[in-house]
């Protein structure tokens, strides 16, 4: 019943819809308004509920495909579906969306009803592009995110917002148009005049296409995601955006990326992967390890989440990019290279409700006290009991603690590059010193010590709202950490026909 | 000449008629009644719209001796034309009130531009191309100069004739040069001349080149493009609006007759031509437009950085890179119709909105017209999901299948930096205070127009397969 209708479609739809509905519910009204979001977004996230239930996990095929012809003069159609990897990342857009609105629900008095729109607006765009399957299309969604992004910071940000918020535009539009430049090519050289992303899977490439390729590729996934050395708008989009844009850049955003490569570059690029693995791995590792040490001297507490958050991002890339290394190594072993990958994913899944509730607890003690310096907290322990130990555990996860869902996917990538290399697992492990170095020095500024001032000593503790908020993802945070199972069991067929595909040279 | 030659010309009569009629009825018009040929002018591009739809011809009819011609380009093109035209005409209203200019002349020399477009577009023959060209440059010249009280707007006048003029002599020279050596004003049996021989003649090159040169200039492609900026600055909005949209869909079909039809032959020398002043087009138009603080300054050179993109279409030199070429202009041209609407609608007495300051805080002012400017500007910045970025997206295609990958890498990477001034405006809208509290006054009719406008961006965005496969059946 509820699996005939076009889940997908609706997904896409449904909350750019609502959006315009909120929009047009203008700020006379503004709980009204919110309350219009709140609920598009939660009747987004019920319907999700049967895209994991009947989701079949015995196959690596698109399913719940959607295919009509959008501009037939060129092959482009409106095709979407979804397979193991892509599935993951929709449910976890649909669950951090209400979340986000939950968020602003106080926070934003200043036009909140575009300020929930643009939210809205842009789960549907980012549906759109872990579902989309038709190249254009994707980047017709991919390059449309930017839109309310650019608001969302420029609108609600901090004081330094429209520098921050032109850079972010305008590095993660650099970064794409060559992107566009690779798939217009693709479909230049594929004999069928197709823009299908699967059709670009099995186009035979040499080795220089292959490489021009993939850099167009790295150029727009790594800025997304991001990588060393072109992550410096990150920070500054982090600190100046919203909690609820900081929330959504952390959580989904940056997973666009990770995503990107495991949909385009491994699979339509292979050789050239294989070749320059080498490349992505030791920038991931800069990522680890520099990034960590940058996180630890943060003062700004956003900017020192934004930093670890660059650092988990470098796991992921490395587990993404171990595989070819792994497989040399273990002579023609996928289970290995199998480990890796699903690493980077939990990874992925995993960082999106820690970074989502870090930012939160962020935004939760920023409503109070109206600061993001570390050095003007201490003892929240005392006012907000519920609040710290919530905190801490999610710190706790963010250095990944065991049975949190952060230890699962750096767990994996670690023991997967132990096959391949004893060194690379060495400095990726330097992750668990650091992480923890900057997230419980974090805590313990913050959360515990003296009493910082009266103001403080005068804050209240959560309130049912952020309560509610806060524990999901807890839950979520424990639930994956002591049993990822149900994920790893989603993405595994997926996964093991994309390494089969990559492992075969294209030359 | 016949009979039948004369159905092809139905619009064009029509057209012609009613603005000679406007201008009698005009005389005996009180001034309370001027409404009356604002109406009929705008009733004259409806009639002239149904008129060309039935009058439709399947196929290619050419008609007085191979001078004219009707095909669907003609028709794509001449009713993009009116639905511009009639968008302007009523952003202007009240516009030209408020200014004391809503006088009968501005009309009727729109209406006569618009004739002259008209012409031009089905122009077969050297001749009709002239007559069609200085038809339509006569009456924006006039047009330019109408707020005759306003220093800019004669400077603006004055020097938009002299150069135009100048353009025109060189197109003139130009095309003796080629009738000498092949004998025909004719594009059909000058086609047929190139054709046949073997290589060209410096004489022919040459002719070619003054050819070339002519159409830059109208299109206002670098290094021909220094007339662009003052003109657009100096001109009442509501011509600029004009000059920056309906006449870039004559010149297309101007440059579509002459260049493609007629020298299609020669299409390897003008080539390389038109790739040199694409991409100048692009870097100047992109780079100097962020200097800008006029706004109407800012979309001259936007338009310049447009017209790059758009000879890039023209460069690919096969069908695709044509239909290509064609969409863009006429999606510019409905997106610059909103542009200049946005411009129009907040300026009001005494007070032209062309700083890019003036628009600091529409958002706050009046949201709904915040979000059309923002609709525009991220159509011109070739962002999806507008209209804009499936004219780089075609353009861009047909330049990689020709296998021009470097040409294509700096049109893109060119982009990014147009990108930012575009971004500015937006940015001045939404992220800044606003500093004139004045309300937005804004007529009946225009409210709706410009909404419809602004939205056509985004909904040719959103479904836009109709319009390519007209453009493709259009060229082929």
């Amino acid at each position: 019943m509820l699996s005939d209708l076009p889940l997908l479609s609706l997904a896409v739809w449904l909350p750019i819809i609502g959006g315009l509905i909120t929009l047009a519910a203008g700020d006379r009204d503004s709980t009204g308004a919110k309350r219009i979001a709140f609920a598009f977004s939660m009747v987004t996230f019920f319907l999700m509920i049967p895209l994991y239930t009947d989701f079949n996990i015995s196959t690596a095929d698109m399913q719940f495909v959607e295919r009509t012809p959008w501009i037939e003069a060129f092959n482009i159609y409106y095709h979407l579906g979804v397979d193991g990897i892509s599935m993951p990342l929709i449910v976890l857009t649909t669950f951090i969306t209400p979340l986000v609105i939950v968020a602003g629900w106080k926070a934003i008095q200043v036009r909140a009803s575009q300020y929930m729109a643009a939210f809205l607006i842009m789960e549907g765009l980012m549906i759109g592009v872990f579902s989309g399957l038709d190249s254009i299309l994707f980047f017709v969604f991919w390059e449309a995110m930017l839109i309310p992004m650019f608001l969302i910071i420029g609108i609600w940000g901090g004081p330094n917002r429209i520098y921050a918020t032109i850079k972010f535009f305008l590095y993660t539009f650099l970064g794409s148009v060559l992107m566009l430049i690779a798939l217009i090519y693709m479909h230049h050289k594929s004999e069928i005049d197709s823009f299908a992303i699967l059709d670009f899977h099995t186009l035979k490439l040499n080795m220089t296409e292959q490489t021009l390729i993939f850099f167009a590729f790295l150029l727009a996934f790594a800025v997304k995601v991001p990588m060393w050395p072109v992550h410096t708008w990150l920070p500054d989009a982090h600190v100046e955006a919203p909690t609820g844009g900081s929330v959504i850049l952390a959580a989904i955003m940056l997973k666009i990326g990770g995503y990107g490569f495991l949909r385009f570059s491994l699979p339509i690029a292979p050789d050239a992967s294989s070749q320059f693995d080498w490349l992505i791995i030791a920038i991931s590792l800069i990522a680890v390890v520099y990034i960590g040490f940058v996180a630890i001297v943060q003062e700004d507490m956003k900017k020192l989440i934004a930093y670890s958050s660059i650092a988990h991002m470098g796991f992921v890339t490395l587990g993404f990019f171990l595989p070819f290394g792994i497989h040399a190594t273990l002579a023609g072993n996928l289970s290995g290279a199998a480990l890796a990958i699903e690493g980077g994913m939990i990874q992925m899944i995993s960082h999106g409700f820690i970074s989502a509730a870090l930012f939160l607890c962020i935004g939760v003690m920023y409503d109070r006290l109206h600061s993001r310096q570390i050095k003007d907290y201490g003892g929240v322990v005392v006012s907000m009991p519920v609040f710290a130990s919530l905190m801490v555990l999610f710190a706790m996860a963010n250095s990944g603690l065991p049975g949190t869902s952060g230890f699962v996917g750096e767990f994996m990538v670690i023991l997967a590059s132990m096959k391949y290399s004893f060194w690379i697992a060495f400095l990726a492990s330097a992750t668990l010193i650091l992480g923890a170095a900057y997230s419980l020095w974090l805590v313990k500024r913050v959360i515990f010590g003296e009493i910082r001032n009266n103001k403080i000593a005068e804050m209240e503790d959560l309130d049912a709202r952020e309560f509610a908020m806060l524990a999901s993802l807890a839950i979520m945070v424990l639930l994956f950490g002591v049993w990822p199972d149900p994920l790893v069991e989603v993405m595994h067929p997926t996964i093991d026909n994309l390494l089969q595909h990559i492992v075969v040279s294209k030359l | 000449m016949n009979t039948s030659d004369f159905s092809l010309i139905i619009p064009e009569i029509f057209v012609l008629a009613m603005a000679s009629i406007i201008l009698v009825v005009d005389a005996f018009l009180h001034d309370d009644q001027r409404e009356t040929f604002y109406l009929l002018s705008l009733t004259t591009l409806i009639g002239a719209a149904i008129l060309t739809s039935v009058n439709h011809f399947d196929g290619r009819t050419t008609g007085f001796g191979g001078t004219f011609v009707v095909d669907t380009m003609a028709d794509v093109l001449k009713f993009a034309v009116y639905l511009v035209t009639a968008a302007i005409f009523t952003y202007s209203k009240q516009y030209l009130k408020e200014r004391d200019l809503f006088k009968s002349e501005f009309y009727v020399l729109g209406l006569f531009a618009v004739l002259g477009m008209m012409i031009l577009i089905s122009a077969h023959s050297m001749l009709t191309i002239y007559l069609g060209l200085e038809l339509m440059s006569l009456s924006l010249y006039a047009m330019v100069a109408f707020n005759r009280n306003s220093a800019l707007s004669s400077e603006a006048a004055m020097k938009y004739f002299v150069l135009g003029g100048f353009a025109s002599g060189v197109l003139l020279y130009g095309m003796s040069i080629v009738y000498g050596i092949s004998g025909t004003l004719d594009l059909a049996k000058m086609a047929e001349y190139l054709a046949a021989q073997q290589s060209f003649n410096a004489p022919l090159l040459l002719g070619m080149v003054f050819i070339i040169v002519a159409l830059a200039f109208k299109l206002g492609a670098v290094p021909f493009h220094m007339w662009v900026p003052d003109i657009y600055q100096g001109s009442p909005s509501a011509v600029t609006a004009f000059i920056g949209t309906s006449a870039k869909l004559a010149v297309f079909g101007f440059v579509m007759r002459l260049l493609v039809e007629g020298m299609g032959a020669m299409q390897n020398s003008w080539q390389d031509i038109l790739v040199i002043l694409s991409v100048l087009s692009l870097v100047i138009g992109n780079i100097v437009a962020i200097a800008q603080t006029n706004i109407k300054r800012m979309l001259a050179y936007s338009t310049i950085s447009h017209i790059g993109f758009i000879l890039l279409g023209f460069t690919a030199i096969n069908l695709e890179g044509y239909s290509s070429a064609m969409f863009y202009t006429v999606t510019y041209a409905i997106t610059g119709a909103a542009a200049f609407g946005v411009v129009i609608l907040l300026s009001r007495e005494g007070f032209e909105a062309d700083n890019i300051d003036d628009y600091k805080g529409l958002n706050a002012r009046n949201s709904w017209y915040a979000f059309l400017m923002l609709l525009v500007m991220f159509s011109m910045a070739g962002v999806p999901p507008m209209v804009g970025f499936y004219a780089k997206l075609l353009v861009l295609k047909a330049v990689v299948d020709q296998g021009m990958y470097w040409l294509a890498v700096v049109a893109v990477l060119l982009s990014v930096v147009g990108a930012f001034y575009y971004l500015r405006i937006v940015k001045v809208m939404y992220f800044d205070e606003a500093e004139d509290q004045n309300k937005i006054v804004v007529g009946g009719g225009m409210h709706a127009v410009l909404s419809s406008n602004a939205l056509l961006v985004l909904l040719l965005g959103l479904f836009p397969g109709t319009l390519i496969s007209l453009c493709l059946t259009a060229i082929s």
